[in-house]
């Protein structure tokens, strides 16, 4: 396999990347829907209070949801419209969320680019506003509030800025198109986060297997003082906040912290192109690139779709279904959602739309654990995945957590190469969350 | 929410795809997988010691292929009938039980006559893994367990039953024709024998036997070179952790030179290399991280090394894997990787 011999953390697994399905088509401009379903919640954080009712005209990039609180990101509406509704919906993770409903109009103008301060003379300050102003969260799928990382505390200095350029899951190829198409912004919107916490410098941390991204984005930051490309490794999961910034600072960043612990800041490119748009023209987050793709559709590709764009547009947009589709993904293969219909809407956290066919959905019911070590070896948090498990099953919370469930992000990599079929993540989730029950009693 | 509304969003459920409608499934992340099962494993590690089970059968002659049939009957059989006993799938076609009942085999001498066999393949089965709960859950190597059973049952039949009895290979001196008379297995005996009583015997001329076609040993341990075939196979198809079989046969090695034994021939005589690389390495049964696995393998060489001098086994092998077994589940627990950004492993203990 190409792309092996560069630097890379321990543990992790290959799996066959497929990018190719959609690596080559340019990012299209996905139709704009009749109706758009905009949940309130897309970030992690405290939940927005709608600013519109039903019946009220709103326009492309107006605010529509927003709250007081520190961590937050209001939300914007993504068309020119009408209210029709504000109310429960299902979202991609099955859970119930307040969403605003708007019908878009026939017409749909383009945004308007706001008269904005020279990019080149914005404080830190301001750049925290407009990442707030622009509703921005970490594209990469967690979803954090930009403006929230962009304050590091007085006491923890941030000296490095990490843009996560990895991509590591699987078929997804959206940060790999914006990377091609959009080299000169990714950069200006690192310049942005680099001064927005004072860093003394930017790396942009890819994987092998987009050596024409790596081309761009070097001639990109040639002539850019502090800032840098390092390429990594073609290894899942190369792009995990904790894996990057070890590999390439070396800095360890201690269990249950964030990386301000160790003097860093990582963003997805996505956010860095989002915060530039912002800045430059005062465009908030309301669309964003999506990959459609998978053995299950006509013709993958990558579009820029409205936020609340439900799937089913997206997957019509990528020639509909093709052969036999058996599971619909939003995210990657490794860590997306499982949906039974495609109604969920695109938040800003959506990075893909994927839909597998049988043989690439290997599910068969868990059997015994023969104790082979693959979990224990694949883990990039260096746990013990299988005793998780089996904590899990007898519910003995306390010996899940000895072997490390806490330190668990989720990336899959125990399940995925275990050859018992045990879904580990499942019960180190369980676990989790009976563990933080357990701990606010 | 009102009924009337709901009942509004539910005819807004979207259609606009074209083509059927598919039949979407459920499930968790990650979604795609490694294409290792555990029928796959446990087939690979057949598929490495065919060659040695055709050489040895060849060797052997049908009594040997014989005592390797009962014992897979026995395990395979076994492991049915305990599941329909107690009410669980059977799940004969994982290949576990077959992969057992024929390492058992393997370690039977050629001769050894069937219905012994046949009870080291059900006490392997129903002692040494049914009785833990099943596949995954049993402490000791099952196969071994099943031969130790027999061991200790059958002890002469266990030691005469091979091809070439040790005598005749043995310096035809008095005192260690005294010591054959008793019986032993093979040259090790007499090696250790040997240096206890300062003889000066050749045994390096044993060796060649031993790498191709050795007559007094068990069925598995008829061709050093074939055993190693089998460990590259397992090593190239990444079903064993290389550390194990290096370990475990290297402190062998180092200790038996160091107490005045041809090293080579400590190498490739007796159970060594079998038992380091199809005994020691079985998952199940040795620790998970691979400093774990460094030393429960140094220790099975430490107390193959303890047995074959200062005991009066003939062999160590099969006692010293069985034993540091035992200890698997404390290393596992004393061994325990630390994880990621932790500074020590004490906050977490």
């Amino acid at each position: 396999m190409s792309g092996r011999g560069y630097r890379t953390f321990r543990g992790g697994v290959h799996p066959p990347t497929h990018k190719e399905l959609s690596s080559s088509k340019a990012v299209t401009q996905a139709p704009v829907p009749a109706e758009v379903v905009i949940p309130l919640n897309q970030h992690i954080g405290a939940p927005n209070v709608p600013l519109v009712s039903p019946g009220d005209r709103v326009d492309v990039g107006q605010k529509i949801g927003e709250t007081e609180a520190f961590v937050s990101a209001p939300v914007h509406s993504s068309v020119a419209g009408t209210v029709r509704a504000v109310e429960d919906v299902r979202n991609f993770t099955g859970a119930i969320v307040r969403a605003v409903v708007i019908t878009a109009d026939a017409e749909q103008p383009a945004f308007a680019a706001a008269r904005m301060k020279p990019v080149g003379e914005l404080t830190a300050d301001e750049i925290r506003r407009l990442a707030r102003e622009g509703g921005l969260v970490g594209m990469g799928g967690a979803a954090f509030p930009t403006h929230v990382k962009l304050t590091p505390p007085r006491d923890k200095p941030v000296d490095t800025v990490l843009l996560n350029a990895c991509e590591c899951e699987p078929f997804l190829t959206c940060d790999h198109r914006l990377m091609l198409e959009r080299p000169a912004h990714i950069v200006e919107g690192l310049k942005l986060l680099v001064r927005a916490v004072g860093a003394e410098r930017g790396i942009i941390g890819i994987e092998a297997n987009k050596m024409d991204a790596v081309d761009g984005l070097r001639a990109a930051v040639s002539s850019e003082p502090g800032l840098d490309v390092a390429v990594l490794d073609v290894k899942y999961p190369e792009g995990s906040e904790k894996q990057l910034i070890s590999v390439v600072t070396g800095r360890k960043v201690p269990p249950g912290m964030l990386p301000g612990e160790v003097g860093c800041l990582v963003q997805n490119v996505g956010t860095s192109v989002a915060l530039y748009e912002m800045a430059s023209i005062g465009k908030p987050l309301y669309e964003r690139v999506v990959t459609v793709t998978g053995p299950g559709l006509r013709s993958p590709g990558n579009f820029l779709a409205k936020i609340g764009t439900r799937i089913s547009m997206l997957i019509e947009a990528a020639g509909g279904w093709a052969g036999e589709p058996a599971r619909l993904i939003m995210g990657g293969p490794m860590t997306g959602w499982a949906q039974e219909e495609p109604v969920a809407s695109v938040v800003k956290g959506t990075s893909g739309v994927l839909v597998l066919t049988p043989e690439l959905v290997d599910a068969r019911d868990e059997h015994a654990c023969v104790r082979c070590g693959k979990c224990v070896e694949a883990c990039p948090m260096f746990l013990m995945p299988n005793y998780i498990a089996e904590a899990a099953i007898r519910e003995d919370w306390a010996k899940a957590e000895m072997y490390g469930a806490l330190d668990c992000f989720e990336c899959g990599c125990c399940s995925y190469t275990c050859p018992a079929y045990i879904p580990h993540v499942s019960y180190a989730r369980k676990a989790k969350a009976q563990l933080a029950a357990l701990k606010k009693r | 929410m009102e009924p009337a509304e709901g009942r509004a969003r539910e005819k807004k459920v979207p259609r606009e795809v074209s083509g059927q409608a598919p039949l979407l499934h459920m499930g968790v992340s990650p979604h795609i997988r490694a294409a290792d099962t555990t029928t796959r494993i446990m087939g690979w590690v057949i598929i490495a010691v065919l060659p040695l089970t055709v050489y040895g059968v060849y060797i052997g002659g049908f009594k040997a292929f014989l005592v390797i049939a009962m014992s897979v009957i026995g395990a395979v059989a076994t492991e049915a009938i305990i599941q329909r006993i107690r009410h669980i799938p059977v799940t004969i076609s994982d290949l576990s039980a077959l992969l057992t009942g024929l390492l058992l085999g393997l370690t039977l001498p050629p001769r050894l006559p069937w219905w012994i066999a046949l009870m080291g393949g059900v006490a392997a089965i129903a002692l040494g893994k049914q009785v833990f709960g099943g596949l995954g859950h049993n402490i000791f190597n099952p196969a071994l367990v099943g031969r130790a059973v027999i061991f200790v049952s059958y002890p002469a039949y266990m030691t005469t039953s091979y091809l070439v009895r040790g005598q005749a290979f043995v310096v035809n001196t008095p005192t260690i024709r005294a010591l054959n008379s008793v019986t032993t297995a093979t040259p090790l005996f007499v090696a250790g024998q040997v240096r206890d009583h300062q003889l000066a015997v050749n045994t390096a001329r044993y060796i060649g036997p031993y790498l191709w076609g050795n007559p007094w040993g068990c069925i598995g341990e008829v061709s050093a070179i074939l055993i190693l075939l089998g460990l590259g196979i397992l090593l190239y198809q990444g079903l064993v952790d290389w550390r194990i079989p290096v370990c475990m046969a290297g402190t062998v090695v180092l200790l038996s030179w160091a107490l005045g034994m041809n090293p080579i021939l400590a190498a490739v005589s007796g159970g060594l290399l079998f038992g380091a690389c199809f005994m020691a390495t079985d998952y199940v049964t040795n620790p998970m991280t691979a400093w774990g696995k460094v030393v429960f393998s140094v220790g099975c060489g430490l107390v193959t090394v303890v047995l074959r001098f200062y005991s009066n086994l003939p062999e160590g092998v099969m006692f010293a894997i069985l034993l540091m077994n035992g200890f698997t589940p404390m290393i596992d627990r004393y061994m325990k990787p630390r994880p990621f950004g932790h500074k020590s492993v004490v906050s977490q203990a």
